[in-house]
C-alpha cells in the first residue's frame, strides 16, 4: 500500500523533471549549443547524485510546515501539487512546483484542522518574492562581466563558443545538484514521515540510510519526466517567452543555479553565520522563479525595451494562482480520498490542557484565562481541539499552532542504552550525552518538557534569545533536540 | 575539444591568408602584363588558379566542419556567407588574371600607369577586407576600423576606373571596338573591390548582431 501512496510522490517528481529541470538545460538546448540527450543524460545523473548526497538540508523546512502524518494525506497532496503543475504546464505557463506543494500542505492543514506554521509559512512566501529579485541582479551582474571581459579580452570567436559550451556543462552539473539536493524535498519532503524504506548494509562497508534511498527514488521519477516530457516544455515554453544567445543562456543559467544553491546549501549558511552575515533561510526555491527573474536581469542589462511585459504578466498571475489553485484542488481531493474511498488522510493526534500544559501556554502570548475552562481535559483529535479552542475565542493561527504544539501529547521514554547506540558524537559531547544519561527511566509526555528539563542542567541545552547572531547556535540547538525527540519517542506498534 | 576547434580556427585563417595571396599575386601579374613579361604574367596565372582552388577545397572543409559540430550555432548563418563572399573575391581574382591571358587586351602605354593604381587600389580594398574579416572573429572592436579602408579603397577604384574610361572614350585613334575592350577590364577590376566591399556589407551588420 505505501508503494501505491508513493507513486502520486513520483508522479510530482515526474512533474519536476519535465518542468523546472529544463530551466537547467532548456536554454542550452534552444540555442543549439549542447544536444537534447547528452544535456538530459548529464542533468538526471546530478539530479540524483545531489538529492542522495545533500538533499537532507531542505526537507524539514517542508516537513515541519505541515506534518502530513498519514499516507493517504501525503498522497493527495502530492497527487494535487503533481496536478495543478502538470495542468499549468501543458497550458504553456511555467509554474512553481514549490509553490504547488506549499499550497496543497496548506490545503491539507485547511482540510484536518492542523494549524499553519505562519512564520515558516511566511518565510517561504518571501523567498518567493525575493528570489526572482536576487536571480535577476546576479544575472546583470554576471552577464555585465562576460561582455566586458569578451570585449577586452579580443578571444576568438570559435573559441568564445567552445568556453560558453564548456560552462553551460558545467554549470548543467552545478545546476542539476542544485536541483536535484533543493527539490528532492518536494517530491518526497511529505513522505519523510511514513518511509517505507529500512537502512540498508552493503558488505558491512557503509549502509545507505533510509532516507537517501527515498530521496533516490524521487530523484530517478525526475530524471525520468526530463527524457519524456521536458523536450516538449523546452520547445513550448523556453522559446516562446524569451530567445537568448548562447553567452546571456549562460549568464541567466549560471545565476540561478547560484541563487538555488545558496537557498539550500547548508555550508554556506555556515559560512555567513561565521562572517557575521545574516543567513538566507534553507527553503526550497523554485527554479522557475529564478530563471525567470535571471532573464529579466539580463533582459534590463540589454535595454529594458528587450522585455516582454504581456508575457512577463502572465507570469506573475501563474504564480500567484498556483499556490491558490492547489490548496483548492487538495482540499477537494482529500474530501474524496476520505469520504469515497475512506482512507485515512490524517493521523488523529491527542492533545491535553492539564496544569504544567497552561503554565507553558501562559508563557506565551497565546495565553487567555479562558483555557482553564477545559483544564485537565483531554482532546482526541485536531478537530476537537481547534473547534474547543475557537469557541473559547482562541481563532487566530499563530496562537493555534503555539498551543496546539504545547498541549500535543506523545510518549518519549529516556533510556541511557539507546542514548548510547543512536546519539553520534558528530552531535554530541560526551557531557550532553552524560546529561541524558541521567535522565535513564524517565518518562515525558510533551516535547517542552524535556526541552525545560535539559535547559535546566546546563546552559548548552538552553536557547539563546533570537536574533540574528543567535540564529545559528538556535537552529542548531533545535535539530539536537530534533534528534533526542526521534531517539526517544515510543513508538506505537504498527 | 579545445584542439579541434584551434585546428578550425587555423583554417579559417589560413583560408583568409590564401584570400590575401591571391590578391597579392594578382597584382604582381598585372605588373608584369603591362611591361609585357608574358613568361612571368603567365606563371602568376597559374599561381593564382591554384590558390583558388586550394581555396574552394578549404573553404568546403572549414564550412562542413561548422556544420558537422553544431559550433557558434548563433553566427554560423553570418560567418558562412562571409566565408563564401571572400571566396567571390578570391574567385574574381584568378578570373580577371585569365581574362587577361585569354583576350590579350591592347592596354596602351599612357593608360598603363592608370592601369596599375586602379589594380593597387582594388588589392588594397582586399587587404582591408581580410583585416576586417579577422577582426571579426578575433577583435570585434577594430571591424569598423577595417571596414572604412575597404569603403574608401571601393571609392577610390570607382574613381579611378572611371577616370581609364573617360580617357579611353575621348581618344581619337582608337576603334570603338578596343575602347569597348579597354572599358572592359577596367570594369572587371573595379568589380574586385565591389566584391569586397559586399563582404564589409555583410560583415558590418554580423558585427552588429555580435555586439548585441
Amino acid at each position: 500500500m505505501i508503494w501505491f501512496y508513493l507513486i502520486s510522490g513520483l508522479f510530482l517528481g515526474w512533474t519536476l523533471g519535465a518542468n523546472d529541470a529544463c530551466n537547467i538545460f532548456g536554454t542550452a538546448v534552444t540555442t543549439k549549443m549542447l544536444r537534447f540527450r547528452f544535456a538530459a543524460i548529464l542533468a538526471s545523473t546530478f539530479i540524483v547524485i545531489g538529492a542522495v548526497i545533500s538533499g537532507g538540508g531542505t526537507s524539514h523546512t517542508i516537513s515541519e510546515l505541515g506534518e502530513v502524518n498519514a499516507l493517504a494525506g501525503a498522497f493527495t497532496v502530492s497527487l494535487a501539487s503533481g496536478l495543478t503543475v502538470f495542468v499549468f504546464i501543458k497550458n504553456g505557463y511555467p509554474v512553481s512546483v514549490s509553490q504547488s506543494i506549499v499550497g496543497s500542505i496548506v490545503g491539507w492543514c485547511i482540510f484536518t484542522s492542523t494549524p499553519v506554521d505562519i512564520p515558516s509559512l511566511t518565510r517561504i512566501v518571501i523567498t518567493w518574492i525575493v528570489n526572482p529579485f536576487i536571480s535577476g541582479i546576479f544575472a546583470y551582474l554576471i552577464f555585465k562581466l562576460i561582455k566586458h571581459s569578451l570585449k577586452k579580452l579580443n578571444i576568438h570567436i570559435l573559441e568564445i563558443d567552445f568556453y560558453t559550451r564548456m560552462a553551460l556543462i558545467l554549470v548543467l552539473i552545478f545546476g542539476s545538484y542544485s536541483l536535484g539536493a533543493n527539490n528532492i524535498a518536494k517530491v518526497i519532503g511529505v513522505f519523510i514521515n511514513s518511509n517505507p524504506f529500512k537502512d540498508v548494509n552493503v558488505l558491512n562497508i557503509f549502509t545507505i540510510p533510509a532516507l537517501n534511498q527515498l530521496f533516490m527514488l524521487g530523484a530517478f521519477a525526475m530524471a525520468v519526466g526530463i527524457f519524456t516530457y521536458s523536450k516538449r516544455n523546452i520547445e513550448t515554453v523556453g522559446g516562446e517567452i524569451f530567445t537568448l544567445s548562447p553567452v546571456s543562456a549562460l549568464a541567466s543559467v549560471l545565476a540561478s543555479s547560484i541563487v538555488l544553491f545558496l537557498f539550500s546549501s547548508e555550508s554556506i549558511e555556515k559560512l555567513l553565520h561565521n562572517l557575521n552575515l545574516p543567513a538566507l533561510p534553507l527553503v526550497p526555491v523554485s527554479i522557475t522563479q529564478s530563471m525567470v527573474g535571471a532573464i529579466i536581469g539580463i533582459g534590463v542589462a540589454k535595454g529594458v525595451t528587450n522585455l516582454n511585459f504581456r508575457i512577463l504578466g502572465k507570469i506573475s498571475v501563474g504564480w500567484i494562482i498556483t499556490p491558490i489553485a492547489s490548496a483548492v484542488v487538495c482540499f477537494v481531493l482529500l474530501f474524496f480520498v476520505q469520504n469515497v474511498f475512506q482512507a485515512k488522510i490524517v493521523v488523529p493526534i491527542s492533545y491535553e490542557l492539564s496544569e504544567p500544559v497552561i503554565n507553558e501556554i501562559k508563557k506565551t502570548n497565546a495565553y487567555t484565562d479562558s483555557l482553564s475552562k477545559y483544564k485537565f481535559e483531554v482532546f482526541h483529535s485536531q478537530f476537537e481541539f481547534r473547534k474547543s479552542l475557537n469557541e473559547i475565542g482562541i481563532e487566530k493561527e499563530e496562537y493555534l499552532y503555539s498551543i496546539f504544539a504545547i498541549a500535543k501529547i506523545e510518549n518519549y521514554l529516556i533510556d541511557s542504552n539507546l542514548a548510547k547506540q543512536k546519539l553520534s558524537p558528530d552531535n554530541f559531547t560526551d557531557e550532553q550525552i552524560q546529561n541524558i544519561k541521567k535522565y535513564h527511566g524517565k518518562y515525558f509526555t510533551h516535547k517542552w518538557q524535556i526541552v525545560n528539563e535539559f535547559s535546566s542542567i546546563s546552559p548548552g541545552w538552553r536557547y539563546l534569545e533570537d536574533t540574528p547572531v543567535n540564529k545559528y547556535f538556535n537552529k542548531f540547538l533545535k535539530t539536537r533536540f530534533e534528534i533526542i525527540f526521534d531517539t526517544f519517542k515510543i513508538k506505537e506498534s504498527k | 575539444m579545445l584542439k579541434k576547434t584551434k585546428k578550425i580556427e587555423l583554417q579559417i585563417d589560413e583560408y583568409l591568408d590564401m584570400v590575401l595571396r591571391g590578391a597579392l599575386i594578382f597584382k604582381e601579374g598585372i605588373k608584369y602584363y603591362l611591361s609585357g613579361q608574358l613568361d612571368e604574367f603567365h606563371q602568376k596565372l597559374d599561381e593564382a588558379s591554384r590558390t583558388e582552388s586550394e581555396g574552394d577545397n578549404l573553404r568546403r572543409v572549414i564550412e562542413t566542419k561548422l556544420y558537422i559540430n553544431t559550433l557558434i550555432p548563433e553566427h554560423r548563418g553570418d560567418v558562412l556567407g562571409i566565408i563564401e563572399n571572400s571566396d567571390k573575391v578570391l574567385n574574381t581574382l584568378e578570373e580577371v588574371l585569365s581574362q587577361f591571358a585569354v583576350e590579350t587586351p591592347e592596354i596602351l602605354p599612357e593608360l598603363s600607369q592608370y592601369f596599375l593604381e586602379l589594380s593597387d587600389s582594388a588589392v588594397s580594398s582586399v587587404e582591408s577586407m581580410v583585416q576586417a574579416v579577422r577582426a571579426y572573429f578575433k577583435n570585434i572592436n577594430e571591424v569598423r576600423d577595417h571596414i572604412n579602408k575597404v569603403m574608401f579603397f571601393e571609392k577610390e577604384s570607382d574613381k579611378i576606373a572611371d577616370k581609364i574610361k573617360r580617357m579611353v572614350f575621348r581618344m581619337e585613334n582608337l576603334e570603338l571596338s578596343s575602347k569597348i575592350h579597354i572599358r572592359y577590364f577596367a570594369f572587371h577590376i573595379e568589380n574586385i573591390a565591389d566584391s569586397a566591399e559586399d563582404v564589409c556589407d555583410r560583415l558590418s551588420i554580423a558585427a552588429i548582431k555580435r555586439e548585441l
